[in-house]
């Protein structure tokens, strides 16, 4: 990851307006290189919309977003929704595709389809339908698609929110390989079990707030707010 | 229905010996519908993709002008390429009025607004879902739309069929611009209409049935690629 230049992403105090309702404000946060950024928080906390926000997917109507020392989304990002969006044509051909717009062809994109395909387990059915797959291997072509960009950042929206507990397990192991090859994970759960096995880090938010932003360690034995406090003590009951 | 039942023998009679004349005008049709629907699918699958994805001033009004569009009455578009196309009209010097030219520009006209609009719901449809996903991997509007054109090519099949069905079953462009000259721009409905007035009741008839069998094929046609590609690519 040599030529890396979207590192760190400084948000400052960015707020996110659609229709006249403010989804996100007060905003004001660091991701640093090689973190595990658990983005957690009720529902309609404004998880999925931050995550946009800083994936250059949304504009703030406030405030700044600045990834390394630009203004514009570098290049080097990906994404991944909760709902895996598949192109109607085969595993290979949908990392194939990314690929092609990431200016990547010829061998070099078929080795790496390969490669990135046996990373999630899906080499054996790379010319089957993508459509046809289950949830689970959806998910996880979806996560071969982002990570065969090598990016530097790979935002997640709740990457395992419908997936039952093996294809949980198995998306969670990818994302531990991802982040442990170097790139920069940025990740909303709803699951505070899987934020504390994976995440480096917590941000924490309620009512499209930033509430805290804390190592993870700290924040599940002594967060700092009394808002963390009761979000925990309610996901314990 | 004396009358039909023996119409229906003849007919029958004509269809079981694949009769010539018969041959020649069911060839004609479907080259000068087919040729339209190609040129359509050329025109109308581009435009309808660029006004689902593109971002530019007017697209709420092209829509709404596309979509009134697909009612166009056809012996108005046969009006008009009649008075483009006449010797005194601005494209008169082509020479091309009253042969299977003129036909296929008449059908064209007429199937371009369907398959345009179309074309344009399914892919603006397809658009709501991969727009995120596109955009995040780096897409180009140009890119997204051929990607969005490719990927609802099953559904988009089907309008191509619709438009296709609406070419084939048209009389009243065709009759204006064509002429119906036997051998040379004479297809099925002008037939059937000529036909019927002389009171040749069998010719019509076997050309109806032709004609129905035809849409039929289709129908089933765009089921069974629907069907397979459900299955196949989900």
């Amino acid at each position: 990851m040599a030529d890396v230049e979207g590192l760190p992403i400084r948000c400052r105090d960015a707020e996110v307006v659609r229709d006249g309702t403010r989804l996100v404000g007060a905003v004001d946060l660091t991701i640093e290189r090689g973190t595990l950024t658990a983005v957690i928080g009720p529902n309609g906390a404004g998880k999925s919309t931050l995550l946009r926000l800083l994936h250059g997917l949304v504009a703030p109507a406030k405030g700044t977003v600045q990834w390394g020392t630009h203004d514009r989304r570098p290049a080097r990002q990906a994404m991944v929704f909760q709902r895996a969006v598949l192109l109607r044509r085969s595993a290979a051909a949908n990392v194939r595709y990314a690929l092609h717009l990431a200016g990547i062809r010829g061998s070099e994109a078929e080795s790496r389809i390969a490669e990135t395909l046996a990373d999630v387990g899906l080499r054996a059915i790379a010319d089957r339908s993508a459509r046809v797959l289950s949830g689970g291997e959806q998910q996880r072509l979806a996560l071969a698609r982002a990570w065969a960009l090598r990016p530097e950042v790979m935002f997640l929206d709740e990457p395992t929110a419908s997936l039952d507990p093996k294809a949980t397990r198995a998306v969670e192991d990818i994302v531990r390989d991802i982040h442990a090859r170097g790139t920069t994970v940025v990740m909303s759960t709803h699951n505070l079990a899987q934020a504390k096995r994976l995440a480096t880090d917590v941000l924490f938010l309620a009512e499209g707030r930033q509430v805290e932003h804390t190592p993870a360690a700290r924040f599940f034995t002594s967060p700092r707010t009394s808002e963390a406090a009761a979000f925990l003590e309610g996901e314990r009951l | 229905m004396h009358t039909f039942s023996e119409s229906l023998a003849v007919a029958a009679a004509l269809l079981a010996h694949l009769d010539a004349g018969l041959l020649r005008i069911v060839e004609l049709s479907l080259r000068v519908s087919l040729t339209a629907t190609l040129l359509a699918a050329a025109i109308g699958l581009p435009l309808g993709a660029t006004i689902a994805v593109g971002h530019f001033g007017g697209r709420r009004f092209l829509t709404v002008l596309l979509n009134s569009f697909m009612g166009l009455p056809p012996v108005v578009v046969g009006l008009v390429v009649y008075l483009l196309l006449s010797r005194a009209g601005p494209l008169g010097a082509l020479g091309v009025l009253f042969t299977p030219t003129a036909m296929v520009v008449a059908q064209t006209i007429l199937i371009v607004p369907i398959v345009a609009a179309l074309s344009r719901q399914i892919v603006a449809d397809a658009w709501d879902e991969y727009r995120e996903q596109l955009t995040s991997l780096g897409a180009s509007t140009p890119r997204a739309a051929v990607t969005l054109l490719w990927d609802t090519r099953f559904s988009l099949a089907t309008v191509l069929l619709a438009g296709f069905g609406r070419a084939v079953a048209e009389v009243g462009a065709v009759i204006i611009v064509g002429g119906n000259i036997e051998g040379v721009t004479r297809v099925m409905t002008t037939t059937i209409a000529l036909e019927t007035s002389k009171g040749d009741l069998p010719l019509a008839l076997a050309l109806g049935i032709i004609l129905i069998c035809i849409v039929l094929l289709l129908n089933a046609a765009a089921a069974l690629v629907r069907g397979w590609a459900l299955v196949r690519h989900g």
